[in-house]
């Protein structure tokens, strides 16, 4: 909303500037957006006389002028046909910036003759689109006053209103609160009603569901038309267009008083009864209304409909929109004039359904003040017959005024509990009185009823805001917390904690962590496993993102193909975040998502750098960070989800029901459909499936640090070739756990000397002695146990 | 003698001139060797008579020791000119490129959230969360929004469809929510144990996490990152929440000269609310902290209202305390001048490089926070 100073120094006595409104506003809660002052931008430009002006001696077009400025007597060549003796006009001196034509003036000879300024014109000023000469100001003005008061030019302020606040949708309710912090005196703002001459002709009606209370009035022999200078100028300046003097007074109000009002004109209404009430289906469908802004809007049941007519015809939706067919024009000598309170929940649906937001449902829907429903009507009464002359009726109300406030139970001390803020109860008092509100004081305890205009105040707490905002938020002392006990364990949940190390971890190991949306593509997340009707959005921002996601790869594999398009295909990436499996809080997992799209530039040492399986060791090193058992994972080959190539991929697991992590190469055909190149390998990890550690205090076990040198031993396996090789590995390892410290696989081998259908597996067996070093036939018997358990696991002794 | 001397020459020649370990080994051979031809002449000592082996003994064996010193030294000067050819042939090009490593990076609006996170585990808050698709009560009710109130409006949030039970689910706008679930006293454990479940009074908590809205612009983008504080305590007022705001606002941007101004603001779950603006300097086309006449705002917060207190149980009378809501990304944005916050979302890996963190970035007492 916007207003600009002088019609806030109809309601405030005050000397402030433009820039102390805008402070103290933004001190008392009001959100200043914009301020464009004139008298800041034509500060340098004052009123000048022109004292003689006479034929430029080498130019048919200049006159070189005498001037009066508020430097004195200037030289100035002007170009301008009423350039003359004795007009008051507008003077710039060297040196200004002239908004119009964008240039700085400089001292200048003008075709001989030196310039000591300008005399200027009012689209130089940006004040007039266009101009035909220097601007003429009355005489009145004395020689150095401002331009831009001369001009009547004033600040304009756009703000921003809190939803609480409908007070402030309107000038006086601005000024009501500068006033309490301390900015002015408010100028009264009774309304003195006006006698009605005669009984209204026209009755209203409402059932109290669609208008809780409706005040009218007629007022005849009206003269319309377009409303007087300062009126349209008032309006103008706000952004409002002014229509007819009639419209402008309710939009005055409007914006004054934030009271909207509506006139009708009488002699259009159909028979003598205005009647309030919910809109009706018809056999036809819904009702229609022709709104004044031409557009048909359907009336359902839900909106608040005036009519006439019996309740026949629909004139207007209430506290939203009059109807085209009542509404005032020149030629209006009858006008029937509308103050009513709309209910705001009804107001605000009605709004969002038709798809209406006027400067009327604006207000309702927040809620206008329920002491100035008549008053608003006798304050349009009197511009109106100031304006338009005409004879008024008595005032017509129908329904119930809806009760005021009630009174809250306040102690001033609480002030200072709640807020810090050291202020003596006088002074909360006199800051709530001055905004209005009413207290009966019986010793420490206060009842303090709020004004109609404050529905937005029910508690303490809110009369401590209302203290502490108009005493000044600046003086809340800053007061350090109590010191408490800090957590011995850090602050973080482990899940919190997994996600740092796994950020921390993948980057040191070359992988870009990103953030994407954690919603995805219906389709895609069907292909992942998800998509249920559950996960769906119903106002999605776009409907390549209607879907939360069911895993965190395919965002990661798309922002790939995206990388990719713009010419960087090689990319390693990860995001720790949510996946959803239902729309519950315990459906939500956490994940730890990567990829690595390799397409590394080609190296003359042709080593590969990427493949599948330093995706694994990135990911077992991950979990051996994030604390998993990894020395006890299987391996589940072939068992991971759908998404994954079926012989490229595996889970690894504690167990069928504790799955900590899935790895292997995407599917073709997923990355086909997510328009990706493959190949593309990743893992995902689910963080709160790895079982927590039981930690026992900060020290460790001691460590073991055997003084024997180990030995190794080489054994090849035959295995049949579909068989993992990490079973056999497991076995041999499992075959003395006092004695073996670790099998691994050196080589495998198909093919030629191997038998048709299987493979051989070669593995190095690290033997770490104990007490004493094993003697041949120990190490012998170890052997044996070795190949026992490789053969129980499948595997036979290659020889 | 003339014979030892000529034996001595001959040897010393031909040592000199072999030409490889092959070649020295032949001559030691054919000298010192079983046959060779020292080994011959030390045989003879044993036919000798005394004098005579007094006299030869010596000159022989000083023959066998010198050609075996010479032997050992051209061994040795041998190995040496190998070794160097050999070096010489080993000889890589070091000029040409290593394997590529690829850089990894922190995300700046994670790197942020750890920023804050180490500066209020400084003042005490612990960690909490809660799930990002929350129901109407924890995400509107109990934080005291109206129903159809204007208010809920203005959040512009996404909707699921509704259930079976006629239940809207939606994601929440905020991370306000865990308020209630730090709060509320309830019977039930939390649905998940990550979950913040009803903790007594005092409570100092942060949420950080994923917020959502339907909103799309060089500021708004439908997923963004929050973080909620909460300090519920016997006597903590509004001069706590400014003293709390003021020091982490200090700490986190790591310039001198940060001013900050609390502004009256309105939230339906504060009361009183406020709205806290910092400093700044916008001449450039880009802001700067610590320096100009400008107000940005950067966060709201207020005194939990005494409505969601109640609602939760606690009773406003004896705990009361304060709330608030910091933008994630936008810290981000500001501190380490990131123009668009789209950006962030758009995982270019240029980008993520540009603006990323080293894994080693991570908040630390004795190097900052980056």
């Amino acid at each position: 909303m916007k207003f600009t100073l002088s019609w806030l120094k109809d309601h405030l006595e005050t000397d402030a500037t433009a820039a102390q409104v805008v402070e103290a506003m933004t001190m008392a809660g009001l959100e200043v957006e914009h301020v464009s002052d004139p008298a800041e931008k034509l500060a340098a430009f004052t009123v000048a006389k022109i004292v003689e002006a006479v034929q430029h001696p080498n130019a048919d077009r200049l006159r070189v002028c005498q001037v009066d400025t508020v430097d004195g007597r200037l030289e100035i060549v002007c170009g301008a046909p009423n350039a003359r003796a004795g007009l008051t006009t507008v003077f710039a001196p060297i040196g200004t910036f002239i908004p119009g034509s964008g240039i700085t003036l400089e001292p200048r000879p003008v075709r001989g003759v030196v310039s000591h300024g300008m005399l200027c014109s009012a689209a130089e000023l940006e004040t007039a689109e266009e101009s035909d000469g220097i601007i003429e100001l009355p005489d009145s003005f004395p020689v150095g006053a401002s331009a831009a008061e001369a001009l009547g030019l004033e600040a304009v302020i756009d703000f921003e209103v809190t939803p609480n606040r409908p007070d402030w949708l309107g000038v006086a309710g601005i000024a009501r609160d500068l006033s309490a912090a301390g900015l002015g005196k408010l100028r009264d703002l009774t309304v003195t009603p006006v006698p009605g001459r005669f009984p209204s002709p026209i009755a209203i009606k409402v059932d109290g569901e669609a208008c809780r209370v409706f005040s009218g009035r007629l007022i005849r022999g009206v003269k319309n038309g377009p409303s007087p200078a300062w009126l349209q100028a008032r309006l103008k300046a706000i952004g409002l267009r002014p229509i007819n003097t009639l419209v402008d007074i309710t939009n005055l109000v409007t914006y004054d008083r934030a009271r909207p009002l509506h006139v009708y004109d009488a002699a259009k209404l159909v028979g003598t009864t205005i009647e309030a009430r919910l809109g009706r289906h018809g056999v036809n469908g819904d009702e229609h209304l022709i709104a004044l802004d031409g557009k048909t809007y359907e009336l359902t049941p839900e909106m608040s409909v005036i009519s006439d007519a019996a309740g026949e015809r629909p004139v207007g939706i209430g506290g939203v929109m009059g109807g085209e067919s009542t509404g005032c024009s020149d030629e209006t000598t009858e006008v029937f004039l509308e103050s009513a309170w709309f209910d705001p929940i009804r107001t605000a649906q009605t709004g969002r359904t038709a798809g209406i937001t006027s400067d009327a449902q604006y207000r309702f829907a927040r809620g206008a003040d329920t002491g100035f429903v008549v008053d608003g009507l006798e304050l349009a009464t009197r511009l109106i017959l100031e304006l338009c002359g005409g004879e008024p009726s008595q005032v017509v109300v129908a329904g119930q005024t809806p009760p005021p406030p009630p009174a809250v139970a306040f102690d001033p001390a609480y002030v200072q509990q709640l807020s810090g803020l050291e202020i003596p109860p006088e002074k909360s008092g006199e800051i709530l009185e001055k905004l209005g509100f009413g207290i009966e004081k019986s010793g420490k305890s206060w009842a303090v009823t709020p004004p109609t205009w404050r529905r937005d105040v029910e508690g303490k707490a809110d009369l401590v805001e209302e203290v502490a905002r108009i005493a000044g938020y600046d003086a809340l002392p800053a007061t350090p917390l109590p010191q408490t006990a800090r957590p011995a364990g850090g602050v973080l949940t482990v899940r919190q904690n997994r996600a740092r190390i796994a950020r921390r971890a993948l980057a040191a190991a070359g992988y870009a962590e990103t953030a994407t949306w954690s919603f995805t593509h219906r389709a895609t997340a069907r292909m992942f496993g998800g998509g249920a009707d559950a996960l769906v959005l119903a106002n999605p921002m776009s409907a390549d993102i209607d879907t939360m996601r069911p895993s965190g790869l395919p965002n990661l594999i798309e922002a790939a193909g995206r990388n990719a398009r713009r010419g960087f295909p090689d990319v390693a990436l990860f995001e720790v975040g949510p996946v959803f499996a239902g729309d519950r809080p315990q459906d939500q997992r956490m994940v730890i998502a990567a990829i690595v799209a390799p397409h590394a530039p080609r190296g003359w040492d042709k080593r590969p750098r990427d493949d599948l399986f330093t995706v694994k060791a990135d990911l077992l090193a991950l979990l051996e960070e994030l604390g998993a058992p990894v020395a006890s994972l299987q391996t589940a080959q072939g068992s991971a989800s759908s998404w994954w190539h079926p012989g490229r991929s595996a889970r690894l697991q504690l167990g069928p029901k504790a799955v900590l992590a899935e790895v292997g190469e995407l599917h073709p055909a997923v990355l086909k459909a997510l328009d990706v190149d493959g190949p593309v390998y990743g893992f995902e990890i689910w963080v709160e499936a790895i079982p927590e550690p039981k930690k026992k205090g900060k020290t460790r076990p001691a460590a073991d640090l055997p003084t024997l040198m180990p030995l190794s031993r080489d054994f090849a396996f035959l295995v049949d070739a579909a068989k993992p090789a990490g079973d056999l590995v497991k076995a041999v390892a499992g075959a003395d756990k006092a004695l073996i410290a670790s099998a691994r696989v050196f080589d495998v081998y198909q093919g030629a000397g191997v038998l048709e259908g299987h493979k051989s597996i070669a593995v190095e067996v690290m033997v770490q002695p104990r007490e004493k070093t094993l003697t041949d036939a120990e190490i012998e018997g170890l052997s044996a146990r070795i190949i026992a358990a490789a053969e129980k696991a499948g595997g036979r002794l290659r020889t | 003698m003339t014979d030892l001397t000529t034996l001595e020459a001959e040897l010393s020649a031909s040592i000199a001139a072999a030409a490889d370990a092959a070649g020295l080994e032949a001559i030691r051979v054919a000298a010192l060797g079983k046959s060779g031809s020292i080994s011959g002449l030390l045989k003879t000592l044993g036919s000798m008579s005394p004098d005579e082996r007094r006299e030869a003994g010596p000159a022989i064996n000083g023959l066998r020791d010198r050609v075996a010193a010479l032997l050992t030294e051209r061994k040795t000067a041998l190995e040496a000119a190998e070794l160097d050819a050999r070096l010489a042939r080993e000889t890589v090009d070091l000029s040409l490129p290593a394997p590529p490593r690829r850089k990894g990076s922190v995300h700046p609006t994670l790197q942020v959230m750890e920023e804050m996170t180490a500066i209020f585990a400084e003042m005490g808050f612990q960690v909490a969360e809660g799930p990002d698709i929350e129901d109407d009560f924890h995400n509107f009710t109990a934080l005291n929004f109206p129903e159809k109130h204007p208010a809920r409006e203005m959040h512009d949030t996404f909707f699921f469809h509704p259930g079976p039970d006629g239940e809207r689910k939606l994601l929440r706008t905020h991370t306000s929510p865990v308020q209630v679930r730090a709060m509320q006293r309830t019977n039930q454990p939390p649905a998940a144990p990550w979950i913040a479940g009803a903790m007594e009074p005092p409570i100092r908590i942060i949420v950080p996490g994923r917020t959502y809205r339907c909103d799309s612009d060089a500021t708004h983008t439908p997923m963004f990152h929050q973080m909620e504080g909460l300090v519920i305590d016997k006597g903590i007022h509004m001069g706590h929440l400014k003293w709390t705001l003021e020091t982490f606002i200090a700490r986190f941007f790591e310039v001198e000269g940060v001013v900050s101004r609390f502004r009256p603001h309105h939230f339906p779950f504060t009361e009183p609310s406020a709205e806290m603006d910092i400093g700044c300097d916008r001449s450039g086309g880009e802001v700067k902290i610590g320096t100009g006449s400008d107000w940005l705002e950067i966060l709201g917060c207020g005194m939990v209202h005494p409505n969601v207190l109640r609602q939760c149980g606690i009773d406003p009378d004896v705990h009361q305390g304060f709330a608030f809501g910091l933008g994630i990304d936008r810290l981000a944005m500001l501190k380490y001048g990131m123009p668009d916050l789209r950006d962030m979302f758009e995982s270019d890996t240029r980008w993520l490089g540009h603006y990323g963190f080293s894994a080693f970035a991570a908040p630390n007492p004795a190097t900052g926070l980056s």
